[in-house]
């Protein structure tokens, strides 16, 4: 698939060469992920040619990771040294407060963003969702991104006519398929972006927590639409608020905040102990 | 990670041809979302390139004291080649990765192959605009000869050229947004020091020796020469792959270092 980064296939291919099984599987060592972050005069060439290399360096701290600034561009640690490792079977979740590194170790995961400082290693063919308008063009119609987007995942002809029929079925927008997606309600552009998303099966799933979001109706289709999903997966990475989702759902939590692990293990312990910080 | 990022930014670069049908369905898409709505579509193209070939063959040929059945053909052709095998190319390359920010976030594809689509978009275009030229040599009866297929390759090397400004230029914009209007300002000025609008031959030629110097009226005559009906001097020739093979050279080399920061960037 298209959102395997190509050393992950390399490995696969020298596992299968190998002779051993590929089972799916993410690996984490030391890994860590600063991302840069400009403002003021940093975007602008002409300004920093002229104002060259200063070498101020001030260290702050704040709620997310750390955060290192050199006058107009801050560069932040969001992922700070994790070792990890997700085996098959295992359903993750990820809990922790906003900007405590949850979806950047998604998009991470995902080979979205990338890092040199440790290692990241995921095996498996792997589908991230992780926003609901991914890759979708809102001036076309809705029939259009759904033809859009198995052109994406690189579906056959016969394979798109059949997304096309499930999607539709599933999102019930009725005569807006054929409109632009801008005119829609955000609960129809949700329903659309979710039907596209979670038609794919792969073996690695990462999940955002928007998935939680539309009305009540919906969100019963939409469980069971996921669950069909989630029993076909080896893998499961999701991060939400809600904690009887996680709960429910999944067989590992991992507490994040300030882009480390503060607690990983099951869910009934995880949970306990998280509340018990949140709310006690 | 395993692999060296040269070899990262090879990969990407393979995975995104691969992806070649990917990158021509969301070519023509945005060409049709350009001009969803509108009766001509992207014929809006043809008619603005035609008007404006007409009005300034008219002005200029009276200022340079040509007779249009010469200058007509030369100047449809130069500004057909030009506004869309060279300026908006340049001009788009900058904003490649840019605008195709929300993608690149949400989902994990080469970044080659927002340069492929957009080859595919300007590609496009630019059968829709070459219409004129084909018009004004079919009035006055100018028919440019087998040696014209000549010119092919040179178009090619324009594609190559183009699929490099992507990575280097859409790279670079991705960090410093200021680049664009800087690169706008470029191509006014190279506009009228390029022979588009007038001829070479309207230099001494000491002068038009000078015009190799400037790498746009190098690949301009690699593509214009052979529909006119010579084939391209050898300088013009040797210049043009050479510095195509350069800017290869530093697009790649730019891009390998960039690459994993993209993704910060847009």
């Amino acid at each position: 698939m298209l959102h395997c980064l190509p050393v992950f296939r390399q490995d696969a291919c020298a596992s299968g060469f190998l002779g051993l099984s590929s089972m799916p599987l993410i690996r984490l060592i030391d890994y860590s992920l600063t991302y840069p972050m400009f403002h003021g005069s940093a975007r602008s060439l002409k300004k920093s040619l002229f104002k060259g290399v200063r070498n101020k360096v001030a260290d702050r701290k704040s709620a997310g990771g750390s955060i290192v600034s050199n006058s107009d561009t801050t560069v932040v640690l969001a992922l700070s040294q994790l070792t990890l490792s997700i085996e098959s079977g295992e359903r993750v979740g990820l809990i922790g407060h906003n900007g405590a590194g949850k979806s950047t170790l998604l998009r991470a995961l995902a080979g979205i963003y990338e890092s040199s400082l440790g290692v990241l290693h995921v095996e498996g063919d792997l589908h991230a969702l992780l926003s609901p308008q991914a890759g979708m063009n809102t001036d076309l119609t809705g029939r259009e991104n759904i033809r859009l987007y198995a052109r994406y995942i690189g579906l056959s002809d016969s394979a798109t006519v059949e997304l096309e029929a499930d999607v539709e079925a599933f999102a019930e927008l009725g005569a807006f398929l054929d409109l632009p997606v801008r005119l829609y309600s955000s609960g129809m552009a949700i329903r659309l972006g979710f039907g596209l998303a979670t038609a794919p099966r792969p073996e690695v799933l990462l999940m955002d927590e928007w998935f939680m979001a539309g009305d009540s109706h919906f969100q019963e289709k939409a469980r069971e639409r996921l669950t069909r999903l989630i029993e076909h997966v080896r893998i499961l990475v999701i991060t939400s608020h809600s904690l009887p989702i996680l709960r429910q759902w999944c067989t590992r939590i991992i507490w994040m905040e300030g882009g480390r692990i503060r607690m990983d293990g099951p869910p009934d312990l995880v949970i306990d102990a998280y509340k018990a910080v949140n709310h006690g | 990670m395993s692999q060296s990022r040269y070899a990262r930014a090879w990969d990407d670069l393979a995975s995104g041809l691969r992806s070649w049908r990917l990158a021509a369905t969301l070519g023509w898409t945005d060409v049709r979302l350009r001009y969803r709505g509108s009766v001509l579509g992207p014929f809006w193209l043809t008619l603005s390139a035609l008007v404006m070939v007409v009005s300034m063959g008219v002005i200029y040929a009276r200022l340079f004291h040509m007779n249009l059945r010469e200058y007509l053909p030369f100047l449809s052709l130069s500004m057909a080649l030009w506004q869309v095998g060279l300026s908006s190319l340049l001009l788009e390359s900058c904003t490649c990765f840019i605008d195709a920010e929300a993608s690149i976030h949400a989902m994990k594809l080469p970044f080659s192959l927002q340069a492929l689509r957009l080859l595919v978009r300007n590609a496009i275009v630019f059968a829709h605009s070459i219409v004129v030229p084909i018009g004004v040599f079919v009035i006055y009866g100018v028919s440019p000869g087998l040696i014209s297929l000549v010119s092919l390759p040179g178009l090619a090397l324009w594609m190559i050229d183009g699929f490099a400004s992507c990575l280097l230029l859409g790279a670079l914009c991705a960090r410093f947004r200021d680049i664009p209007p800087i690169m706008g300002a470029f191509l006014q000025i190279a506009f009228y020091v390029t022979p588009i609008i007038w001829k070479p031959s309207q230099l001494s030629p000491r002068q038009s020796a000078l015009l190799m110097l400037n790498p746009f009226y190098d690949l301009l005559e690699l593509v214009r020469a052979p529909i006119f009906g010579t084939l391209p001097s050898l300088p013009v020739v040797m210049i043009s792959v050479g510095l195509s093979a350069f800017w290869c050279f530093i697009a790649f080399l730019f891009f390998a270092r960039t690459r994993a920061r993209l993704a910060f960037w847009v």
